[in-house]
């Protein structure tokens, strides 16, 4: 699979008759913005940095491994063999031959955790479902089984691809070893201490009830993330009941084909007709198999942007823990200049503790005063420099995050959108198939 | 010879009856009626049944010892007129159905409920179209309610008992569990009675019934219903078959045949029937999820400024693919099933008629052996048993050409019936793809 075309030309691949669509979609144009924190981008558009253009990524084949692990103990997984090409050797003529390396799920999570804990401003595209989902009572559900392991590395490779045509995350260096350097990756990937940068999860769910003052913008994008994920959720769970339903019908229009066959055993003029006719109700059940199938393509489209709404929800929350420690600070500040202004005036305005203490046990001299005044000062020097900090880092957090969006809401309209081509395009070629042999079993009626 | 009658008097057109003075062909179902078939009281079982109380009393009864020659002394001839006809019938069969100037027309139509202190029925109308001779108006429209046409199919299997008489819709309905006045069972259950009133009309013996001709002519029904069960009572005493007691030396093998074509026949109109219904369960349980899919899309679009046409789009599209489940799974209820059940139930009857036969033959055979028993004494023939071997010929002959008219007829009907099937599927997808 050739990765290097942005165009979508059409909506299946012709070789492998999966669908093409997110073969890397790139905006037109987009400009990233400058300093997030201590990282600092290259301003420009994707053209000149999308790693896409200089190398071809694929996740070429699945393999079942067994291993020991951690505790010692016999255990089988899967490896994923990920294939990068210099995309500009290509052009020149000489096929260089792809560089390759072995990956397991496990490390696929730990890159995605990681560029969640350093660009939190970003939405990070989803792994594929660790275990089946959603799926019709025919479908296994086993982490092992050939079907689930082959969709499962599909889902990897556009795991891949959206990486490398993000903006930000393709100029990541912890990526681009994932993709090139097989040993001592996870090695590197730790000992950037990215887990102690993580926000614990009750942090986050602290600051959502306390934050005062939530931006209009991310309460909205929330609250959409959180319906866009129960639509989808509910959408898939009723579109495998009807892939159940729909597999049901075809396949008892099958039990024709038996009796039919049965039946012209004993049946002189009529015996042709129905033997032929029961062979194109054989045919009939038996392509409803292939017509599932792709459908589950459709089915795992939906199911990334499923997980993409818990990505934006990722986004939003940490926006919200950004503005609680910014509301933190805020509020210390105003306490901190209070009790300063208190001490310098000797009036308790409100009651606290320390009024308590100092009438119980008479007032402090005027050098301890000072001293604490001093003190509260500096604190409130720090707190201000704090406090500006916070407000630029939330201001900037605000700025490339909400680019990111844009993004993300233009790349979600596009892929959806041809993801509903396609189903509407796999539907039109299923009526016409299901035309087809029923025309065929009509000819061989009309001949009885 | 026969298609110089036209085929419209099958009865006189066969003119070849031994003993029949040749008739006009329109006057032939007359000489018919004037001359009741060989068999015509043999099978009056099934009517003896209603006034001798045990009838089962009547059976154990030697076979020899019974008067085998018609109760009402009938002179006997060694040709039926209307087994010669139905030979001739047999060639003229592909006429029959595709060409054959059809002169009686009948169409159930216009049910009504009808409320009474004592029960609740419906009526149907029952509309009569024809030239023939026979019937002093060229219309008629009569009211006749479900007992009626049970009335005339055991009038007819009891004079045409060489006939295959085609099925009546199933009588009983458990109560609760099919509403017997909803409008569907009404329906079903018309379509199925102008069918057999139809397949009647067109036999081309079954149509010259002196019953049949009542039945869509009389007034009063009821009256004629009364009178002709007290001429059935003074034959009362009429011949049984012994079933079970005697075993055939040697059913013909083309019988045999059609025995065994029908118990598969049977067989697998079962299946058919199992997973027709099996189909439209399994495609009411799509469409109630399809009836929950389609909306979602629609609350999708609610959510998306940008996809909400596509969204919409598709929402749109599997309200159409509803609809169009929702009239596939009733055609095949309305249009389907009830011909699979149609030939379920003829085959039921074909079977009987197989068995009658088969007692007929045994019969005979009993007769046989017994005159060969006593030949020492008496060596002439006696005429007994000559008649008896006419009756199974003509038995023979009868159910033969009912049998290949019935077997065109299923293959007619089934060609239809699939067609019909695919045509059904095929708009279904076709509504969708719009």
């Amino acid at each position: 699979v050739s990765l290097a075309i942005p165009e979508i030309e059409s909506v299946l691949d012709p070789e492998s008759r999966r669908p093409l669509w997110h073969t890397a979609y790139l905006p037109p144009k987009f400009i990233t913005i400058g300093t997030w924190g201590e990282l600092t981008y290259i301003v420009g558009t994707n053209e000149e940095y999308c790693l896409l253009k200089k190398i071809e990524i694929s996740v070429a084949e699945a393999e079942k491994r067994t291993g020991r692990n951690a505790m010692n103990m016999q255990e089988t997984y899967t490896a994923y063999l990920v294939e990068t090409r210099a995309v500009e050797s290509q052009a020149e003529g000489q096929c260089s031959p792809p560089d390759s390396l072995w990956r397991r799920y496990s490390e696929f999570e730990l890159l995605r955790n990681y560029l969640l804990v350093n660009y939190p401003h970003v939405i990070v595209p989803p792994l594929p479902e660790k275990r089946a989902e959603f799926v019709w009572h025919k479908l296994a559900a086993d982490n092992m089984d050939p079907d689930f392991v082959e969709r499962r590395r599909i889902g990897l490779e556009n795991f891949l691809l959206r990486v490398a045509s993000h903006p930000i995350l393709c100029q990541e260096k912890i990526f681009n070893a994932f993709l090139t350097k097989e040993g001592g990756w996870k090695e590197t990937v730790n000992e950037t201490g990215f887990q102690l940068k993580a926000d614990s999860r009750l942090k986050a769910l602290n600051a959502t009830f306390r934050v005062k003052n939530p931006d209009r913008r991310f309460t909205e994008l929330k609250h959409y993330s959180d319906e866009l994920q129960s639509v989808i959720s509910h959408l898939l769970r009723v579109r495998a009941r009807v892939a159940d339903r729909l597999y049901g019908v075809y396949k008892v229009h099958g039990n024709y084909g038996r009796v039919f066959s049965e039946w012209s055993a004993i049946e002189k003029e009529m015996g042709d007709g129905l033997q032929s006719a029961g062979h194109h109700m054989d045919v009939y059940a038996a392509s409803i198999d292939d017509i599932l199938e792709e459908e589950e393509h459709y089915a795992d489209q939906l199911k990334e942007y499923l997980f993409y709404a818990e990505a934006l929800r990722a986004v939003c929350r940490k926006h919200e823990l950004l503005q609680y420690e910014l509301e933190m600070a805020a509020q210390d500040l105003t306490s901190k200049k209070q009790q300063c202004e208190e001490l310098a005036t000797g009036t308790v305005r409100t009651f606290s503790l320390k009024g308590m203490t100092s009438k119980l046990f008479g007032q402090e001299t005027p050098e301890q005063r000072e001293a604490k005044i001093k003190v509260l000062e500096e604190q409130i020097r720090d707190g201000e420099e704090q406090l500006k900090a916070k407000n630029l880092e939330s201001r900037d957090f605000m700025k490339s995050a909400w680019t990111d969006i844009e993004r993300f809401k233009e790349q979600k309209n596009h892929d959806l959108k041809e993801a509903l081509i396609s189903y509407a395009v796999m539907q039109i070629s299923m009526c016409k198939k299901g035309i087809q042999v029923w025309t065929n079993a009509k000819e061989c009626f009309s001949k009885m | 010879a026969g298609r110089a009658g036209g085929g419209s008097g099958p009865a006189g057109g066969g003119g070849g009856g031994a003993g029949t003075p040749k008739a006009l062909p329109s006057s032939g179902p007359k000489s018919l009626r004037e001359m009741p078939h060989p068999l015509a009281a043999s099978s009056s079982e099934e009517a003896g049944a209603e006034l001798t109380p045990s009838p089962d009393l009547q059976l154990p009864r030697s076979i020899a010892d019974k008067d085998l020659s018609l109760p009402n002394g009938t002179p006997v001839d060694t040709s039926s007129p209307a087994s010669s006809s139905s030979l001739l019938n047999r060639l003229q069969l592909d006429d029959d159905l595709d060409g054959e100037m059809r002169d009686l027309f009948v169409t159930v139509d216009d049910p009504k409920k009808h409320v009474c202190t004592m029960e609740t029925y419906i009526t149907y109308r029952v509309t009569t179209k024809t030239t023939r001779a026979e019937f002093d108006l060229p219309e008629y429209s009569m009211r006749r309610r479900y007992q009626d046409f049970d009335w005339l199919r055991n009038k007819l299997e009891e004079s045409q008992p060489t006939h295959l008489i085609p099925p009546l819709p199933e009588k009983f309905v458990v109560k609760g569990v099919v509403d017997r006045f909803s409008e569907e069972f009404v329906e079903t259950r018309r379509k199925a009675l102008d069918k057999f009133l139809k397949r009647i009309a067109d036999h081309p013996v079954l149509s010259f019934n002196e019953h049949f001709h009542v039945f869509l002519t009389a007034k009063d029904l009821h009256a004629y219903k009364k009178q002709g069960m007290a001429l059935l009572s003074k034959m009362g005493e009429s011949v049984k078959y012994v079933t079970g007691s005697y075993k055939l030396r040697s059913r013909p093998v083309e019988f045999a045949a059609i025995g065994d074509y029908l118990d598969t026949f049977s067989l697998k109109l079962g299946t058919i029937d199992r997973i027709a219904q099996r189909i439209i369960k399994e495609e009411v349980e799509y469409l109630v999820e399809l009836r929950e899919y389609g909306p979602v899309y629609s609350t999708w679009s609610g959510l998306e400024k940008e996809l909400s046409e596509p969204l919409e789009g598709v929402s749109a599209c599997i309200g159409n693919c509803c609809t169009a489940l929702e009239e596939l799974s009733e055609d095949m209820t309305e249009d389907f099933l009830p011909v699979l059940r149609e030939y379920m139930l003829y085959s039921e009857s074909m079977k009987n008629v197989l068995k009658k036969r088969d007692q007929v033959q045994a019969e005979y055979e009993a007769k046989l052996e017994a005159v060969v028993l006593k030949r020492e004494d008496r060596p002439k023939v006696p005429t007994e048993v000559e008649k008896c071997q006419d009756r199974v010929e003509c038995f023979n002959a009868d159910l033969k050409a009912d049998m290949d008219r019935w077997q065109n007829n299923k293959r007619q009907d089934f060609r239809q019936l699939l067609m019909g099937m695919a045509d059904k599927n095929i708009q279904y997808y076709e509504k969708v793809i719009l």
